[in-house]
């Protein structure tokens, strides 16, 4: 049996004897559902609404994917023009560092206020807290080329557009997928920050921040455990998605993701 | 047709943006097919010296000629070999060889098959779809000279290029190197701190005083061609660097 075998048997252990160390001490307290309903119960809670909280995963999933793919191409966009113009990068630099520090929570009212409540403006929430991490990241990656490879590049006579394409993009690629990590994360954040103040236009309908609040007030305490499952495997997932392209782009060549590493 | 040298400095001084100068009245003429060493104490210049053939610094006052051209004029011509290989991770062995071509946008056959003859030429075929970080030092430097050889250049500027490596991977670049410079005729200006390589590659060595840099001797190598390994045990290049070792000192006393 491969090590890899061994390691994942274990967990998978683990967690069995996590849920009945949970279910057990549910029973014995006789500790009422609304408190801490038990694994049991979240399970058929999950069964029983399966499909509307398929919906507002899949909400929520749009909204924190639409995002984050957003604050990528901009982020993306504005490194290259921070690489380009050092003036601009030294002027304009000190504020996207300020983007990181804003508290969501107070501005994300604002946003749905400008915006109106719906889709796009939890996407717009999500965007914006997304964007610090991916415009840090992704500049330094680009102006930290060392200077003999643009000395080669100039000697070639290399045009602006060849050193930025040929030379300092792929070189911030690492940097640039630690940003958009770090933005994964905090996306699914970003969307249920945002549904719980945007809210949604139908009763009973909406992402799971939506939901969590519904549930909360419905004191359907094994449906909140239910969702709070579900963003918690959103967040996995889209992290699983990054960690997969990452390892797609940098494998062939870059030292974090050699192959023996550890073996 | 008149025969102009290949490298012309007249009384280049370069001053550094503090002020202070870096070289000072720099005047020599590089003919073609020389192979010019420069030595001298770490701070002395001589990286800066190469960076104003090359075109990538200015000088401050004087005027530097490659060909008769200004540097700028004359990349064409030269290549530039650095300290370290300065390969791009992200590229195979094959693509950063073709590096120069790409930028120039050759025909993707054109490209292939100057590639492949580059790596057969420092014998690395083999390793043509490998990554960088899959090569050893020598190897990696091997790919660098390929690259560096894959524009054409009539001139080679070789800034300390093996001074990272082991003496005996050295000692075999150098004796590569001699190889492909007897066979592809390139004018060579070559910066090392290193007596013996100096002695054993150059036709010719500049040996350069610090603060400022300026030259202080200009020697001809008088060793038989082709230069071999067994060059190296001979009394004659004993002699030679033992005779450049002390001038050399006597720069640095100075």
């Amino acid at each position: 049996m491969s090590r890899r075998t061994w390691v994942l048997i274990n967990s998978a252990v683990l967690l069995l004897c996590l849920l009945g160390l949970w279910q057990a001490v549910v029973s014995l307290k006789h500790l009422p559902a609304y408190m801490l309903p038990g694994p049991t119960l979240v399970a058929v809670a999950i069964e029983e609404r399966f499909p509307s909280l398929m919906k507002s995963l899949l909400i929520t999933a749009e909204e924190a994917g639409g995002g984050l793919l957003a604050s990528i191409i901009v982020g993306m966009t504005v490194a290259m023009v921070f690489a380009q113009w050092t003036w601009l990068r030294q002027l304009v630099y000190p504020y996207t560092i300020l983007l990181q520090t804003v508290p969501i929570v107070a501005v994300a009212p604002l946003i749905i206020n400008w915006v109106g409540p719906g889709l796009i403006a939890v996407s717009t929430v999500t965007f914006v807290i997304c964007l610090a991490p991916i415009i840090a990241n992704t500049t330094q990656g680009l102006i930290s080329v060392d200077d003999n490879l643009i000395h080669l590049f100039v000697m070639h006579k290399a045009t602006p557009a060849q050193i930025l394409f040929k030379l300092r993009l792929p070189n911030s690629l690492p940097n640039l997928f630690t940003g958009i990590r770090i933005s994964a994360g905090i996306s699914v954040i970003g969307g249920l920050t945002g549904e719980l103040f945007a809210g949604s236009a139908q009763v009973g309908e909406g992402g799971l921040g939506y939901a969590i609040t519904y549930a909360n007030n419905q004191m359907e305490t094994s449906y909140m455990f239910a969702l709070v499952l579900a963003a918690t495997l959103l967040g996995f997932s889209f992290f699983f998605i990054v960690m997969f392209l990452e390892w797609m782009a940098l494998h062939n060549w870059h030292e974090s993701k050699r192959a023996d590493v550890g073996e | 047709m008149v025969n102009v040298p290949e490298v012309v400095l007249q009384s280049v001084d370069k001053r550094y943006r503090t002020g202070a100068a870096a070289l000072e009245g720099i005047s020599f003429e590089v003919e073609r097919g020389e192979f010019v060493a420069f030595l001298g104490p770490s701070g002395c210049g001589k990286s800066t010296l190469l960076r104003l053939v090359s075109g990538l610094s200015a000088a401050t006052s004087g005027s530097v000629r490659v060909n008769g051209m200004t540097p700028d004029n004359a990349r064409e011509l030269m290549s530039f070999i650095f300290q370290d290989s300065t390969l791009m991770p992200w590229r195979t062995v094959a693509e950063n060889v073709g590096l120069s071509l790409e930028l120039e946008h050759a025909a993707p056959p054109l490209r292939s098959e100057r590639v492949d003859r580059m790596l057969n030429l420092v014998g690395l075929t083999h390793v043509a779809r490998r990554y960088p970080r899959e090569l050893s030092g020598g190897m990696k430097m091997r790919v660098s000279i390929a690259r560096a050889l894959a524009s054409r250049p009539r001139i080679l500027l070789l800034d300390e290029p093996f001074a990272a490596l082991d003496e005996m991977t050295r000692d075999r670049m150098n004796e590569e190197l001699l190889r492909l410079y007897e066979e592809q005729k390139w004018t060579v200006l070559f910066v090392t701190h290193s007596v013996a390589e100096a002695v054993f590659l150059s036709t010719r060595i500049v040996i350069l005083s610090s603060n400022p840099g300026r030259i202080a001797h200009d020697v001809a190598v008088d060793l038989p061609w082709p230069r071999t390994a067994e060059i190296r045990d001979s009394l004659v290049f004993e002699q030679t660097v033992t005779g450049v070792s002390r001038l050399l000192r006597g720069v640095m006393q100075a």
